[in-house]
């Protein structure tokens, strides 16, 4: 029961990207980061070989929740931030199902916060994709909750005094079983971070930095140049170009190469908190791939067993029986 | 043993109180039981504060549950206490000014002390100052007397007098007949892993018994001889049980598995809590992170082809109304249950109101029609939840049930229905193309204009839903003004082309006065009718479970009687009561509203005395 998608009936003969676009026109604006990250997904999809109709995907609102329209499989866009809860019902009763969640910063960590939290706690089997691009889209530009401090938007015209929120930290902070961050120009590792996240059983989070030419161009420059990023891989050391990050006194610094005795990255590793030092790593390399990738049961798997538990110990209810109950009596 | 004497009643109205630690509630509950198993019908009100532990012995700790009982049909749970049993001082002081007129107080006198009846606002001892005279007092020190029962098993002092509720059952139940057997057989179930307690509560139990036949202080026994019923099989039941049982069987019925999602909230969360425990009957429950993502879970679980259910109270509901909305817009089948308590806000969480019409009505933002159907008595709940999901699998749409405090906890005797007497429920998933060899998934079925329920997993009918306005038959996005307009529409006539049964009116003939009433006042008034034919008046009574859409013959029955009168526990904004400003709107009827939002159901006496009011302004 590791793979996430070890329940879902696989298709049995290839597939292609096109089998996976839907004929609705996609509106986002031209050369919003979205369109990469969909031309990804199209692409990844086939891959998991799965049966293209036992894949759902569930959004909420923003930009980015407009995702589902335009992948052919089931879809639903639903409600301001509540994506993960109706996911978790879906994924609680049907274990036949690939679910995924796209969803945005202000969707995902403003208004549905809570679900998103509770979600990644009780790890359900789900993948959920962040699109993180640092601004309200959809309402034409007002600061959001990973925006930051000091942003000048419609509503902060002086600035925002909101300290922004790191989502990997908060991911890792809310006990989630996979946490991974990707970049949306970076075809090849977006669609490593992806397959690995859909492959995990639980809730995987993907935070992916998705630029918004709009409201926010450039808000990831940094780390779309090859000096501004540190590439995770499980049990290698933590490095790139002339740089290492190293440990002393159980603080993560960036040191440089020569000389240094760079940490090796665990994902699996029980403790979280050096995946928590690596998610907010300060120097100016901001560190992407798979934080944390580890094995704990799946709220969906546990709520299904007790029931299957129950039938099996108990026999199927009869409905006759559970009405008339303990202390009926007859009159005649 | 003294000579007693046995003297016959027609009906008996008994109010146990005490404070919140007493175990009221299930000395309450048991002698319900023993009645029930007597024969008799039976009504009964529990009410108790929201503070789980109040401070002991003050009047805000103060727990009570009364029970009517009678040798015919019972359709409330009493205005007066015939007996009131106080188990201190602030019981008494809560409870006496209900209490009928020579009616009967069985006191404990333990707790008697300066101390406590100072707590429970005395300045005199009520037992010495008269101010008990008119009434027929039995003072006895129940708590020693239970303690010096139980003795022999060694308790420590505090959990030997706890056993005092027992030693009373004892006595109440050897003073009105009841068998003992059941209560010993429960203790011994219930205790079954705590053997001192098991035998202390027995030995309570059967000491109260013989209490009342050794002693002289009660010189009179009573018999109600049981009611006539038709042939078959009861049991008790609250309308909490019955909803969550009514859920189960829907499930049953429709070869769906349930889905629970629900936060806890009082009074609804004794449902979530039933079918917590029905597992075995594919029943999962989800006990979400709040109102939202219940409902929310429910509603994913609904797309991919469970029965999905959420249950709240209060404040609750309006967290779950964006949710509502999107499934007005997804047209998928949802069953949310609105157990009604005091508002607005926190407002009295463990009291009785029906001040949600509205909101179940119109909550939502934006054209969101949803039927409403509201449970009428604790049995009724089983048959409006069947009802409910009939309706919502059916149309493909949420449904709002509304059930309230006072039959959700209060319980009645409950003609057990079987199975195979319940309506066949057919989810009828759509499996293939619906128009040439393409799917339509807002295509509708011509006579319920339901769309088709295509869940995940069905090859072929890959589609895409959501809360944007869609375009008809398609379901695609679509921002066309005529398609909307349509859209809005189509999703009214839908709800509106729901099939409901004509109204049945109970009239004996030409009467004067129609009144009409919706949930759980249906006892009240029917009491209240049955009293006023008896004093000769002409009244009809009518009660609604459809609130929407209304029966379609609703208008001409409230146009054929010179008056109608409708009594609601809410106040209608003003506008009279809320479902009597529907009913003015919607069929300009000078519908006569009577009102009432002290938390309490109606007592019959009060709804007496506005029949008389309407009949006389008739005349
Ligand atoms: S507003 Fe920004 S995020 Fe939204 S579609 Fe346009 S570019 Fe993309």
């Amino acid at each position: 029961m590791s793979s996430g998608l070890s329940l879902v009936p696989l298709a049995g003969k290839p597939q292609n990207r096109k089998e996976y676009t839907s004929d609705q026109e996609v509106r986002w604006c031209p050369g919003c980061g979205d369109y990469a990250v969909l031309a990804a997904v199209q692409g990844m999809l086939p891959t998991l070989g799965l049966r293209r109709e036992n894949i759902a995907f569930i959004s909420g609102i923003g930009c980015s929740s407009r995702f589902p329209y335009y992948l052919d499989t089931y879809g639903m866009h639903s409600i301001h931030g509540r994506a993960p809860s109706i996911a978790t019902g879906l994924a609680v009763s049907r274990p036949d199902l690939s679910v995924w969640v796209v969803t945005g910063d202000g969707d995902a960590l403003s208004i549905g916060g809570n679900h998103l939290m509770h979600a990644l706690r009780r790890n359900v089997n789900m993948t959920i994709l962040l699109f993180n691009n640092r601004i309200y889209g959809l309402t034409k530009g007002q600061y959001s909750p990973t925006s930051t401090p000091g942003k000048v938007t419609k509503s902060t015209p002086a600035g925002s005094i909101d300290h922004a929120f790191n989502p990997v930290s908060l991911a890792l902070g809310a006990e989630a079983s996979f946490v991974a961050r990707t970049v949306d120009s970076d075809r090849a590792h977006l669609t490593s971070v992806l397959l690995a996240a859909a492959q995990h059983r639980g809730t995987s989070l993907v935070e992916i930095y998705q630029n918004c030419p709009i409201f926010n161009d450039d808000a990831f420059a940094a780390e779309k140049t090859p000096q501004g990023v540190l590439r995770l891989e499980h049990g290698q050391p933590v490095t790139a170009g002339d740089w290492a990050v190293v440990e002393e006194g159980g603080r993560l610094s960036l040191s440089p190469l020569a000389g240094a005795a760079p940490i090796i990255h665990d994902a699996q590793a029980p403790d979280p908190s050096r995946a928590f030092a690596l998610s907010r790593l300060a120097g100016g390399m901001t560190p992407v791939g798979i934080f944390r990738q580890v094995e704990r049961p799946a709220y969906d798997d546990e709520a299904r067993a007790q029931v299957a538990t129950a039938i099996s110990s108990r026999g199927r209810g009869d409905l006759d029986s559970l009405l008339r109950g303990p202390d009926s009596w007859s009159r005649d | 043993m003294t000579a007693t004497v046995l003297r016959t009643l027609d009906r008996v109205v008994i109010r146990f109180a005490g404070d919140s630690g007493d175990g009221m509630q299930l000395t309450g509950d048991r002698f319900a039981a023993g009645t029930a198993v007597s024969g008799n019908d039976l009504s009964t009100l529990p009410n108790f504060p929201a503070e789980i532990r109040a401070p002991a012995g003050t009047l805000s700790g103060v727990s009570s549950f009364q029970l009517h009982f009678a040798d015919h049909d019972v359709l409330t749970p009493g205005d007066a206490p015939d007996v009131l049993v106080a188990m201190n001082p602030a019981a008494l002081r809560a409870n006496l000014r209900d209490l009928a007129a020579g009616g009967t107080v069985i006191v404990d006198t333990h707790d008697f002390t300066k101390r406590n009846l100072v707590k429970a606002g005395y300045p005199a001892d009520p037992l010495a100052d008269g101010s008990l005279d008119g009434f027929t007092v039995h003072r006895a020190d129940l708590t020693a007397l239970t303690v010096a029962a139980v003795d022999e098993f060694g308790l420590s002092r505090k959990d030997a007098s706890r056993a005092k509720n027992m030693f009373t059952l004892g006595l109440l139940s050897w003073m009105y007949g009841r068998p003992a057997e059941p209560t010993l057989d429960y203790l011994s179930k219930r205790f079954a892993a705590k053997p001192a307690l098991r035998d202390a509560n027995r030995a309570a139990f059967t000491a109260g018994w013989n209490y009342g036949e050794t002693t002289e202080a009660f010189a009179v026994r009573y018999e109600i001889p049981p009611a006539p019923a038709p042939a078959g099989r009861y049991r008790t039941i609250t309308g909490n049980l019955a909803l969550a049982y009514g859920i189960v069987a829907a499930g049953d019925r429709s070869g769906l598995p349930v889905f629970l999602g629900s936060y806890p909230i009082t009074p609804a969360s004794d449902v979530l809590h039933e079918l917590a425990k029905l597992k075995h009957f594919d029943v999962t429950t989800f006990q979400a992170e709040d109102e939202i993502a219940g409902i929310g879970a429910a509603l994913g679980a609904a797309w991919g082809g469970a029965l999905g259910v959420t249950t709240t109270s209060g404040p609750g509901l309006a967290l779950k109304g964006e949710a509502i909305g999107l499934a007005t817009m997804l047209e998928l089948p949802l069953l949310i249950c609105d157990i009604q308590r005091g508002g607005p806000s926190t407002g009295l969480p463990t009291k009785t109101e029906q001040a949600d019409l509205l909101q179940a009505m119109f909550g939502r933002n934006g054209e969101a029609p949803v039927p409403v159907l509201a449970a009428r008595s604790p049995g009724d709940c089983f048959d409006t939840a069947v009802e409910a999901v009939r309706i919502a699998v059916t149309y493909r749409t949420p449904v709002l049930l509304l059930s309230d405090g006072y039959i959700a906890n209060g319980a009645e005797p409950w003609a057990v229905p079987s199975a195979a007497s319940l309506p066949v429920i057919s989810p009828d998933f759509a499996t293939g193309p619906n128009e040439g060899d393409t799917f339509l998934p807002y295509l509708r079925e011509p006579d319920t204009l339901a769309r088709p329920w295509a869940v995940p997993g069905t090859p072929g009918l890959e589609h895409r839903i959501g809360g944007i306005e869609k375009a008809d038959r398609t379901g695609d996005i679509s921002y066309d003004p005529a398609n909307h307009d349509k859209m809005v529409r189509l999703r009214q006539a839908k709800i509106d082309g729901i099939a409901v049964p004509p109204t049945f009116v109970d009239d004996p003939g030409s009467s004067d006065l129609l009144v009409i009433g919706w949930g759980s006042t249906y006892g009240p008034i029917g009491a209240a009718i049955r009293q006023a034919r008896a004093e000769g008046l002409k009244v009809a009574q009518a009660h609604l479970r459809y609130l929407n859409p209304l029966p379609a013959d609703l208008g001409e029955l409230l146009r054929r009687y010179p008056r109608v009168l409708l009594p609601e526990m809410n106040l209608g904004y003003g506008y009279g009561g809320q479902l009597a400003l529907l009913l003015r709107s919607k069929f300009l009827v000078d519908v006569q509203s009577h009102t009432q939002v002290n938390g309490q159901p109606f007592a019959v006496h009060d709804l007496v005395e506005v029949i008389r009011t309407q009949v006389k302004g008739d005349r």
